[in-house]
């Protein structure tokens, strides 16, 4: 609770500007707090006659902390394919294991993946270990938290990170609520604070119209989930040397409550433009159907799905599903690039909300630059080519 | 069936903004609403009780004008509300949220199946679900696209993958997060919003629920906000210069400073 | 301006607002373009309770009046005339029933038409039989158990979706304005068939289709209200609908200057908003102002009608010839606003012209009512 000492109290008004959430304001002659207060405490900090104080239930404290060392990534695998988020995992897990001067190591569930113990080991894991059995090769929500949960438990690392992928963002806050740990989901930025060495994880909010830094003080391990494509990935050093080791897997471990009767993979047409979080949009500047290869090819390298202008698809380049615009979609993923589209504002109302929007248009008076963070005046013809080469160049 | 859905009020967060001159969020004439997702994990609860028969029972953990997101979903067809509120519950992050409606389920009784939505709009986190799943110890999928069939026993959804989906059978009692591709929710009938106005919404305390004062609210979350912040404004805008070789260089080295 | 409406009325307002939202507005351009019925979406009106908005408690509806029906009608045109109209005609169908049924025949029909289990449409015009509804020349003959219909109507709204039909016949053709009666027909019925779906300008969601009678067997308990006070009956329900079919017009409008205005403020020539020169200013002003008189005589005339006072006709005309021409100049000017953009079916302001031009014309057109308010005036001041 909030706790405010009238007497202290000048009703400054130091408070109300610097609550985030309105939750603190003055009434009359003196602050008063409202059900919005989080507790965050940025009040209490700011007050200048120091009248604000928060007093809450003794925390239990839940973990010894000095028992907790290492940085733990969770590498998922899927369809036989280490997911490639692992390698972004490794890569920020090896800078903060180094911070902190730890062990970094990976936990490599699956049902024949010990193979890819050693790419794990050359992006920078010092341990892998390895749970391998038949019924890892489908994701159970079960089985799979049952064994990160046991191998956290034994090996105590002081952070664990995993990928906020389907899988994920399932087994780890289930996971996280079994150990009584803290999590902070898409993580867009990691750090170790330096004065204590404590984990320090930024992430959007209020659907990314606000940032927020979050810790955990108390409670070990500190976990977090961190978006595909956001973190650089580890580069491969094939002569780095670490361990395997093998985690059992008993059959009562592996017994599931959850049947997985099928498993259906997208074709690209059956993607909703409106759920992707990166668009490769083509319109009348691509001259032909032929230009779509193209565009599907640079969607492709960005992971990100395709779409269109009206005027591509009124040409039949492309169905309408894709359409982007008034009479089309309305996207508002993280980044969209429009090749060849004018941006003339029946398209622009339907992606203009987008985070980032870049746009590749010959004519430097096309209306997209007027909504584009980034532009390049050029022949998209030129221009796409050589970004893809160049996105395929910084993936090795 | 006895049906349990977990809804909150939260703000429409595309209004939502940070004033970046006094670090304050903007809330002038943002809207309480019931988060998207859970108004589909609504509707699908509803079209299964009016298939199976049972009671929707719908629970949130609020101040006391989320009892407004109760009404607005007895209108659109549950069976009662219950309001879980207390001061004590302020601060509270995903963990002490998940502890805190696990203790107000347990305190309604037996369930067959609990639905909530995907994730809230204004935290993001896509976390609560699967943490409630965990403390009342049935098995749980998330981002169910669909369900196939229902039945005393089990049920079969559809869960969303990266890559497309998974068919899975549950056992009963089950959880399942829901993505708005479930259903097309109803619009509230007439007779469902007179129902609403007069219906007894059961309000829980932290002492109703039996709550450890340890686990709920600020006392219980291990996550702590630490510094609230503007993202970068994207307002600045480059046209880059140069040979195409150095415009995909700058575009290239741009991105990848964002993503 | 306020209206002070109460609670219920909100509700009324708030649920059709979020049909035409929800479920309307993605997808008019799509009906139109199809001349697709909208089945789902008079579904989705029906789960929402709104069909029961007319009908009375007893019967199981929500027991409101022709002002509330006025206030659903606004809120769904706006989305769009089609599907409000199919909505409107299903009571309009219904209002002979209520004003002259039996209870029994009230019993039949009306739980289902609150509940929009079934549907209603009206059968009155007739190819030589339009404003002049006396030349009306289907027929009705008693044999035995039965009566035994023969005739054709034309252009019926909800004709082939709906399954309860009102139809207007001569049962004593000698007998002039006292020899029509009317008689319930349901889809399904020996001899009851239906023509082909007409091509229209406009509110081409709606099915208008023609209503075959040959040799058509009905039992006798289908006759509402006594034998030849058909066009008595006929009047009233007129009297009744009249101010629904206005509330179209406001809607419509309503909607109309919603794009014109919207439009206008982003469209940018000669380095300003369009809304910033004073011709266009002054064309979205009139339209304001004649679509708040009209909104406004709707609503007086509704009230008006739920105190069931023994003349309503003329208010009844007034409000339906001001809205409806007023609905039809609007839109009209919004195409005009939207200029290039007006014309063209991208934007929907196009659909809502060809939309309003129906609402000068059926339920009586306002040359008819022009007349009915002239007599009117001419009983009044005698």
């Amino acid at each position: 609770m909030l706790i405010i000492e009238t007497e202290k109290c000048t009703a400054c008004g130091v408070c109300e500007s610097s609550c985030a959430f309105g939750a603190i304001s003055i009434q009359g002659d003196c602050a008063v707090v409202n059900d919005s207060c989080t507790l965050c405490g940025a009040c209490v900090d700011n007050c200048p006659e120091q009248a604000l104080r928060i007093e809450i239930a003794e925390k239990r404290i839940q973990a010894d902390l000095g028992a907790y060392t290492g940085i733990m990534v969770f590498a998922e695998c899927r369809h036989g394919k280490v997911a490639p988020v692992s390698y972004e995992l490794l890569g920020i897990g090896r800078k903060l294991a180094d911070k902190r001067g730890v062990r970094l190591s990976a936990v490599l569930p699956g049902s024949a993946v010990a193979a890819y113990a050693a790419d794990l080991i050359a992006a920078g894991a010092d341990t892998v270990f390895l749970a391998e059995h038949p019924v890892l090769e489908q994701f159970h929500e079960d089985v799979y938290a049952r064994i990160l949960e046991q191998v956290i438990r034994e090996q105590k690392p002081e952070v664990v990170l995993a990928g906020a992928t389907a899988i994920g963002r399932s087994v780890i806050p289930y996971v996280a609520t079994a150990l009584d740990a803290g999590l902070t989901a898409d993580c867009t930025h990691l750090d170790i604070r330096d004065e204590d060495g404590m984990l320090l994880q930024t992430r959007p909010a209020f659907g990314g119209n606000i940032m927020a830094t979050i810790e955990c003080p108390l409670t070990r391990p500190q976990m977090a989930t961190v978006r595909p494509k956001v973190m650089a990935p580890a580069l491969p050093d094939l002569s780095r040397k670490g361990e395997v080791v093998r985690i059992d897997v008993p059959q009562h471990q592996a017994q599931s409550k959850i049947e997985v009767l099928e498993t259906v993979v997208n074709t690209t047409d059956q993607v909703n433009i409106q759920e992707v979080e990166t668009l490769v949009a083509g319109g009348r500047g691509l001259d032909s159907a032929k230009g779509f290869e193209l565009i599907r090819e640079l969607a492709a390298e960005l992971g990100g799905a395709v779409a269109a202008s009206r005027a591509a698809v009124d040409s039949g380049w492309i169905p309408y599903p894709h359409q982007v615009g008034q009479t089309g979609k309305t996207v508002s993923p993280k980044l969209y690039i429009a090749c060849g589209i004018s941006g003339a504002v029946q398209h622009a109302v339907g992606m203009q909300s987008a985070e980032i929007v870049v746009a590749i248009n010959r004519d430097k008076n096309a209306p997209i630059f007027d909504i584009a963070t980034y532009g390049v005046v050029g022949d998209l013809y030129e221009v796409v080519p050589k970004l893809i080469k160049r996105l395929q160049e910084i993936k090795k | 069936m006895k049906i349990i859905v977990c809804v909150k009020q939260v703000p429409d967060a595309k209004d939502v903004r940070l004033d970046p001159k006094t670090n304050t969020l903007a809330r002038e004439g943002v809207e309480a609403i019931m988060n998207p997702y859970d108004r589909h994990a609504l509707e699908e609860a509803v079209a299964i009780k009016e298939q199976q028969g049972g009671t929707v029972t719908v629970l949130t953990m609020g101040p006391p004008q989320a009892e407004a997101v109760l009404r607005e979903a007895i209108a659109c067809g549950a069976d009662e509300g219950v309001l879980i509120s207390d001061r004590a519950f302020a601060g509270a992050d995903t963990w002490a949220t998940s502890y805190t409606l696990a203790k107000a389920v347990q305190t309604l009784g037996n369930f067959d199946l609990i639905l909530c939505g995907k994730q809230a709009i204004d935290g993001d986190t896509a976390q609560v679900g699967p943490g409630l799943a965990c403390r009342l110890q049935v098995p749980f999928a998330t981002c169910v696209q669909k369900t196939r069939t229902i039945s005393a026993e089990a049920i079969e959804v559809e869960r969303m993958m990266d890559d497309g989906f998974d068919v899975l059978r549950l056992p009963l009692p089950a959880l399942m997060t829901v993505v708005k591709d479930i259903n097309e929710p109803r619009v509230a009938s007439l007779k469902g919003k007179m129902k609403a106005k007069k219906a007894d919404i059961l309000i829980y305390s932290a002492a109703d629920i039996g709550a450890d004062p340890q686990c709920i609210g600020l006392a219980g979350s291990p996550t702590q906000v630490v510094r609230v912040f503007s993202p970068e404004p994207r307002g600045d805008r480059q046209i880059f210069s140069g040979s195409v070789d150095e415009q995909v260089d700058q575009l290239v080295a741009c991105l990848r400073a964002h993503l | 301006m306020d209206y002070f409406f109460t609670e219920q009325q909100q509700m009324i307002i708030d649920t059709a607002r979020e049909i035409t939202n929800e479920k309307i507005v993605p997808v008019r351009a799509e009906l139109d373009e199809k001349n697709q019925f909208p089945r789902e979406i008079l579904q989705d009106i029906a789960k929402a309770d709104l069909f029961s908005i007319f009908v009375p408690e007893e019967y199981g509806g929500f027991g409101g009046g022709c002002f509330e029906i006025v206030l659903a009608l606004e809120e769904l045109a706006r989305g769009c005339v089609g599907v409000a109209t199919s909505f409107a005609a299903s009571a309009l169908g219904i209002f002979p029933v209520m004003i002259a049924g039996t209870d029994a025949q009230k019993q039949t029909y009306l739980p289902d038409i609150a509940s929009g289990a079934r549907w209603a449409a009206f059968g009155l015009t007739e190819a030589n039989a339009g404003s002049d509804a006396s030349g009306i020349r289907t027929t009705a003959v008693e044999d035995g158990d039965e009566w035994v219909l023969n005739g054709t109507k034309q252009w019926i709204t909800n004709g082939g979706e709906s399954q309860i039909y009102t139809i207007v016949a001569m049962t004593d053709p000698n007998k002039g304005a006292r020899g029509a009666s009317i008689f319930v027909v349901e889809d399904g019925d020996p001899g009851f068939s239906y023509g082909k779906k007409e091509d229209k300008m406009g509110i081409r969601s709606s099915s208008t289709r023609e209503l075959i009678m040959k040799d058509c067997r009905i039992p006798k308990d289908r006759l509402v209200g006594r034998r030849g006070t058909g066009f008595i009956t006929v009047m009233k329900t007129l009297d009744m609908s009249r101010p629904g079919i206005a509330s179209l017009g406001v809607g419509l409008a309503q909607a109309a200057l919603d794009e014109a205005v919207t439009y206008a403020k982003q469209r940018v020539q000669f380095g300003r908003p369009i809304i910033s020169f004073q011709a266009v200013q002054h064309i979205l002003a009139d339209m304001a102002i004649q679509l708040e008189a009209a909104r406004a005589l709707v609503y007086g005339a509704a009230k008006h009608i739920d105190k069931h006072p023994k003349d309503m006709s003329k208010v009844s005309s007034m409000c339906k010839v001001f809205a409806t021409d007023m609905a039809m100049k609007v839109t009209t000017d919004a195409v005009q606003v939207l200029g290039g953009y007006g014309y063209m079916k991208e934007y929907p302001v196009e659909k809502m012209m060809r939309d309003a031009k129906i609402l000068q014309i059926y339920e009586g057109t306002n040359q008819i009512q022009r007349n009915v308010v002239g007599q009117e005036l001419n009983k009044e001041y005698s």
